[in-house]
């Protein structure tokens, strides 16, 4: 296998029981690449991140993520990907019996051998890169829906992962918190070379950070595009994702 | 040309339907506002079936509408297409023709879920699966559990101490007050009951000895166990199926942290702490209760009352309660934590959670209350 390549998924088919909403999807995700997952609703944009994160497990077709295939993996191996993952949800997903710095230490006193000491500067410098220092104490609840999803990348970013997943990451932000957070998205690519994974139909996202998609398709149920949306943009290989890309224009 | 005019049932309706050979012409004139259309409806039904072949509508004379206007249109229209009757809107107003250009602009026809009416057999064999998974869901989710005790005692469980003394604060001291006053009622309207009719033999200093049994044995344990699973399991239920809506439980499981150490355990062991101390408090409140009303209010002696109370107490009766209240415990705790953790992904489905907790908790309460019964009968205790 190419060690370029972060992700790689073959032939996969996406579903609950009987309900198929996915089939023969191929693609690859290269290291660093930050990685748009793209759709209109009910495409099964969120159920593809639940694959590649491991929590709902593939009807068919291979998922490899740095080398190890997740549909054959061992509970152990898949747990080894995990921590080597990080997963910023669309409600942030912060544990509201826990202050922030609570939320980042969780996973750190659970896999790792440092000090509470080193645990509590650990958490105190995830939140800083986040824009969210001196907020170590709050609660959730105390804070703003930009400030969760903050937090929540901060908490992702926790074991230094070598991919980031994020599930819409701007969905519910206005306008302005939705930008920061593409910058902060750029930033971190740029400067940690994470790869990143963005599930998301917002437009502006899309094209500010993504530099590889994939666009899924709800009506024949397989992907109709891959490729840069920007170049997707210009050259577009279908209808369905012309009319995506450009808000619903008719060629 | 033969005209036929009929007008809908009111006779001076703002609805008028006129037939000319094969065209059937709708007039609508003043305000028609909250216009009840099902008689109209009918009867344009009618004429579709006597040889029509054309519609149109006439609003020369047409002032204020509302959506009911926009609803007789859309139904008209509708039944017009399904009986390939040819029709023009140029005659209606301009945002009547967009907004039913609007309504008409999406056809789909979704195919979501129309429940097939299967077989009585087939039906039965679908409950019955439905049984299967459901008990092997629940028996793994107990095995689960008790691979978290066996965690806990060996000492490499995640369970926090934090969120263990957090929630046997909240089903410790934080139910004291609540189970104090209810088992004191019930301990008076235990001595109310058995009063009345200890009262006809002269022997009614004996509500003592009732209260107290009955109290220590079995309804101390039951009203602790009702109270807590109003109060306690169906919270847990609750916040367990809110931390699902919010996707709390799938980022404990992509950080690989087990969700019966971190949210389970630390409700089991709380509960399984706090029920046996909060039966002896019931027990205590309840003698109190009967207490009150022998003393107060039947004028037994007070120390003739707690002589004949204490020769009624027993151990055996004390620790059939007290292990009442432990079984309770546990009960409480699983159908809780069970039912939050099985829950859906929106506020209906915790909704239901939480009944279901209540629901399923009190059901076994009495099934393992008969079960202990059973035993103790059969050990003589």
């Amino acid at each position: 296998m190419n060690k370029n390549i972060a992700i790689d998924v073959r032939d996969l088919t996406v579903g609950y029981g009987d309900y198929i909403l996915l089939h023969d999807a191929t693609y690859q995700v290269h290291k660093g690449d930050i990685f748009i997952i793209m759709g209109g609703s009910g495409c099964g944009k969120s159920s593809m991140l639940r694959v590649l994160t491991g929590l709902l497990p593939p009807q068919k077709g291979d998922v490899v993520i740095n080398g190890t295939n997740i549909a054959t993996a061992s509970a152990e191996e898949v747990q080894k990907i995990r921590e080597k993952s990080g997963i910023l949800y669309q409600s942030g997903a912060l544990f509201s019996s826990m202050t922030l710095a609570e939320n980042i230490a969780l996973p750190l006193q659970q896999y790792s051998d440092y000090s509470d000491e080193t645990i509590r500067e650990l958490a105190h410098l995830k939140l800083a890169l986040v824009g969210l220092t001196g907020f170590d104490d709050f609660y959730p609840s105390e804070i703003s829906g930009g400030m969760k999803k903050r937090a929540g990348l901060a908490r992702a970013l926790a074991f230094d992962p070598d991919i980031v997943y994020f599930d819409e990451p701007s969905a519910g932000l206005d306008p302005i918190s939705s930008h920061n957070l593409d910058e902060l998205i750029l930033e971190l690519n740029q400067s940690l070379g994470t790869t990143i994974v963005v599930v998301t139909h917002e437009l502006d996202s899309i094209f500010t950070i993504g530099n590889n998609s994939i666009f899924l398709d709800a009506g024949s149920k397989t992907i109709l595009a891959h490729g840069d949306p920007k170049e997707l943009l210009k050259n577009p290989p279908n209808q369905e994702v012309y009319q995506f890309l450009t808000r619903g224009e008719k060629k | 040309m033969k005209s036929k005019t009929i007008t809908s049932s009111k006779n001076l309706s703002p609805v008028q339907i006129q037939q000319k050979g094969d065209v059937l012409l709708l007039s609508f004139n003043g305000n028609i506002i909250n216009y009840e259309s099902q008689d109209l409806l009918k009867t344009i039904q009618n004429s579709f079936s006597r040889g029509v072949n054309h519609l149109d509508f006439q609003t020369d004379f047409l002032q204020d509408w509302d959506s009911s206007l926009l609803v007789i249109l859309y139904e008209v229209l509708r039944m017009a297409k399904s009986n390939n009757i040819h029709y023009s809107l140029t005659s209606l107003p301009d945002n009547l023709q967009q907004l039913l250009n609007l309504a008409f602009a999406v056809d789909r026809k979704p195919s979501h879920s129309q429940s097939e009416k299967l077989p009585v057999i087939e039906r039965i064999g679908q409950l019955a699966m439905q049984f299967y998974g459901q008990t092997i869901s629940v028996l793994k989710y107990l095995g689960a559990v008790g691979g978290g005790v066996w965690r806990f005692l060996t000492a490499s469980s995640i369970m926090r101490k934090t969120d263990f003394l957090a929630a046997l604060e909240e089903c410790g001291p934080q139910a004291l007050a609540i189970v104090a006053l209810i088992s004191f009622l019930v301990g008076l309207i235990l001595a109310f009951v058995g009063a009345v009719q200890l009262q006809t033999f002269g022997a009614q200093i004996y509500v003592a000895s009732l209260v107290t049994i009955g109290m220590c044995r079995i309804m101390g344990a039951i009203m602790v166990g009702i109270i807590m699973a109003g109060r306690t399991g169906s919270a847990y239920a609750a916040t367990i199926g809110t931390m699902q809506v919010n996707e709390e439980l799938d980022a404990l499981q992509t950080m690989g942290l087990s969700h019966i150490d971190f949210l389970v355990m630390p409700r089991l062991f709380s509960l399984l702490i706090a029920m046996p101390i909060l039966t002896m408090l019931a027990d205590f409140m309840g003698m109190m209760g009967g207490a009150f009303v022998g003393v107060f209010l039947m004028n037994l002696p007070y120390q003739e009352y707690w002589k004949y109370a204490f020769n009624a107490f027993n151990l055996s009766n004390f620790s059939v309660g007290i292990f009442h209240g432990f079984c309770f415990g546990f009960i409480i705790a699983i159908c809780g934590c069970y039912c939050g953790l099985t829950c859906g992904r929106n506020a209906d489905s915790v909704g239901l959670a939480t009944t279901r907790s209540v629901v399923t908790a009190i059901v076994w309460m009495i099934v393992v209350t008969g079960i202990i019964t059973v035993i103790c009968q059969e050990l003589g205790i």
